[in-house]
């Protein structure tokens, strides 16, 4: 290995040893991010709504799975989109790092990295809170792996996704940001239907198709409850690793273009 | 002022690698013929530029706004992509090995770019750790640092807290923590009180005695005068001249001057302009305090005759000429013609 690879590998554990450390500090704020959208939806769904009567039994554990998805790609994708918006804003905050020893590139995949982390930790911290509050949870154990690898490509596609729309949003579009970007990939992910029950609404499940996160909750919830009708899992791992090969490039692509004059 | 001779660069800086095979020092900065177009944009930014900073020479980069000065800093600091040319640094081909550039450079920028989410110490560890310096080295490096830019108390305090000198002084104290091979300054003293300014000059000049090699860029002549051995003017992306300060105000048609302040006694000062623009030897006549003042308000007038010849020998014509015309003189000195003068000759006196 060249010295330069060598320091380059350095740099990198030292810009992501950056982010974990202010992420640290901020722990408390990060968790407010994370868990209050989910919680609620969750309590509102799968809770009030069914104590009333207005879902039927067994909507909460389909809602389950979907919202540990929806949180895996939701929350790594924020936390890609959202830091960069402000780094490549007046701050040029991230100038430091893109002069340090390394090649631009890898900045770009520490930030879709590190993203993705904090989307997996989101995602994890769904798992004890749905018991929590749902109380009894019929999961078929046995798919546990593929959800678990469904839930971390879907932190990786969130960071990829996450990188492209950062890098292609200039900050003062920021704010129409959610209402564009967020808010619609948040109701068309099927983390709150099965996508394969809704036959009788095509073009609803045509638009779902072009959103990774449908992959994901899908692939979670075929693998956790395969009494429900579902995505066969390949097209969900094959669609995932598709979108975080075209996703990546493109975000590491505008990346560029947003780092360097 | 006095400048190092050539030989004195090299001190302590005798490593193989500096030496090409044709037995030249290989520069610490070398750019030739750089290009730099903006995309969008109508013209070059940088055009056509070329020069070469020795190792250890603090090297200024003197020109108007919009020069281009910036975006060759940019370009030498790998921010920004070039169009054409080469540039390197100690060797090393900005384009082609940008991460073994970057290890070789160091930039304070012409705005603040700290890491708000980190103290201002912080901002010096994680730039070190970045730069693959060891914990137990960093962090000494750290506190020497933040003491030499009289940031010592400071050590916690958040970057948003920082006064835009105490902020300046910190990105000077990042830049210098990796110990870089060159160290480049955009505008280093831009809004800085005359006491961090000089602060400023002073850490400098401590980086001169180290070895370090400097390249600032800066509109403020006497700084460029004070500080730099070597100075380049450039205008529109392309340099004008290169040479040490000294040569360069002597180069000046006109080089010497004599100020006058006289009492017109009635004449207005284009006359009087006039008059002493006839006198053998002298090039031009400029009121530097400017004309535009009503006569009554400012009974004297200030002159600046420029000469190309030694102004002493003038001083004799030109009060006989003004006591000829009943002009009283209420003070007259022989003075030299600044950076400035060079610089207003070679880019001219308008707007950018
Ligand atoms: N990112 C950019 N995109 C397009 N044009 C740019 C960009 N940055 C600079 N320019 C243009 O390039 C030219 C050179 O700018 P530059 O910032 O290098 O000048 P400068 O010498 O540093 O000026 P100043 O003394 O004002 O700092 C200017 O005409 C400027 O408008
Ligand atoms: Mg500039």
């Amino acid at each position: 290995m060249s010295g330069t690879t060598q320091s380059s590998i350095r740099a990198f554990w030292a810009v992501l040893g950056r982010d974990v450390f202010v992420t640290g500090r901020e722990m408390p704020s990060f968790l407010a991010q994370v868990l209050v959208q989910p919680v609620a939806l969750l309590f509102i769904f799968g809770k009030v709504l069914g104590q009333l009567g207005y879902t039927q039994p067994g909507y909460a554990q389909i809602l389950l799975p979907g919202m540990i998805a929806l949180n895996s790609f939701l929350v790594a994708l924020q936390n890609t989109s959202f830091p960069l918006v402000l780094d490549f804003s007046f701050s040029r905050e991230i100038e430091d790092r893109l002069l340090a020893p390394l090649p631009i590139t890898w900045v770009a995949v520490e930030k879709m990295l590190f993203g993705a982390l904090r989307g997996l930790f989101a995602a994890l911290l769904m798992f004890p809170i749905g018991l929590l509050m749902l109380g009894n949870v019929a999961w078929d154990l046995s798919g546990l792996p593929f959800a678990v690898l469904c839930m971390v490509l879907g932190s990786l596609v969130g960071g990829t996704v996450g990188l492209t729309v950062g890098a292609a949003v200039p900050p003062r579009r920021i704010n129409i940001m959610f209402a564009v970007i967020l808010a619609p990939l948040i109701f068309t992910g099927a983390s709150q239907f099965p996508w394969a029950q809704l036959d009788q609404l095509r073009w609803f499940q045509i638009v779902c198709a072009f959103n990774p996160l449908t992959y994901v909750s899908e692939g979670m919830r075929g693998a956790l409850l395969p009494d429900v009708p579902h995505m066969a899992p390949w097209v969900c791992l094959l669609a995932l690793l598709g979108a975080c090969v075209i996703f990546g490039a493109l975000g590491i692509k505008f990346f560029l273009r947003r780092a360097l004059d | 002022m006095a400048r190092r001779v050539a030989g004195e660069h090299h001190r302590g800086h005798n490593r193989d690698d500096e030496f090409l095979p044709g037995g030249r020092v290989t520069a610490a900065v070398e750019v030739a013929d750089l290009v730099k177009h903006y995309p969008k944009s109508t013209h070059n930014a940088v055009d056509g530029l070329s020069f070469r900073v020795e190792r250890g020479e603090i090297f200024g980069l003197l020109g108007p706004n919009g020069a281009g000065k910036t975006t060759t800093v940019g370009i030498l600091t790998t921010r920004i992509v070039l169009t054409a040319g080469t540039a390197t640094i100690g060797g090393v081909d900005v384009a082609r090995d940008p991460v073994a550039a970057r290890s070789k450079v160091a930039v304070v920028p012409q705005r603040v770019n700290l890491d708000r989410s980190l103290n201002a110490r912080q901002n010096l560890l994680f730039h070190a750790s970045y730069h693959g310096i060891g914990r137990s080295e960093r962090r000494a490096l750290a506190t020497r640092l933040m003491e030499r830019m009289g940031l010592a108390d400071k050590s916690k305090a958040r970057i948003d807290d920082l006064s835009g000198g105490q902020a300046q002084r910190l990105m000077i104290a990042r830049a210098l923590i990796h110990r870089p091979e060159v160290l480049f300054l955009d505008e280093p003293s831009t809004g800085l009180d005359p006491q961090a300014r000089l602060f400023v000059h002073d850490r400098v000049n401590d980086l001169r005695s180290e070895g370090v090699t400097v390249v600032l860029t800066t509109h403020d002549m006497e700084e460029a005068e004070k500080l730099s051995d070597r100075v380049g003017v450039v205008d529109h992306g392309r340099m004008l001249t290169v040479d040490t300060p000294t040569a360069l105000i002597r180069s000046l048609p006109g080089s010497g001057t004599i100020d006058a302040r006289v009492r017109p006694n009635g004449f207005d000062s284009e006359k009087v302009t006039g008059l002493l623009s006839d006198i053998p030897g002298v090039q031009r006549v400029e009121t530097p305090g400017g004309s535009d003042a009503p006569e009554e308000a400012a009974p004297e007038t200030e002159l600046r005759l420029y000469v190309d010849c030694e102004p002493g020998s003038l001083l004799g014509p030109v009060a006989a000429k003004l006591h000829d015309n009943d002009i009283t003189v209420s003070d007259l000195s022989l003075g030299s013609a600044s950076l400035e003068d060079v610089f207003i000759e070679l880019t001219g006196r308008d707007l950018r």
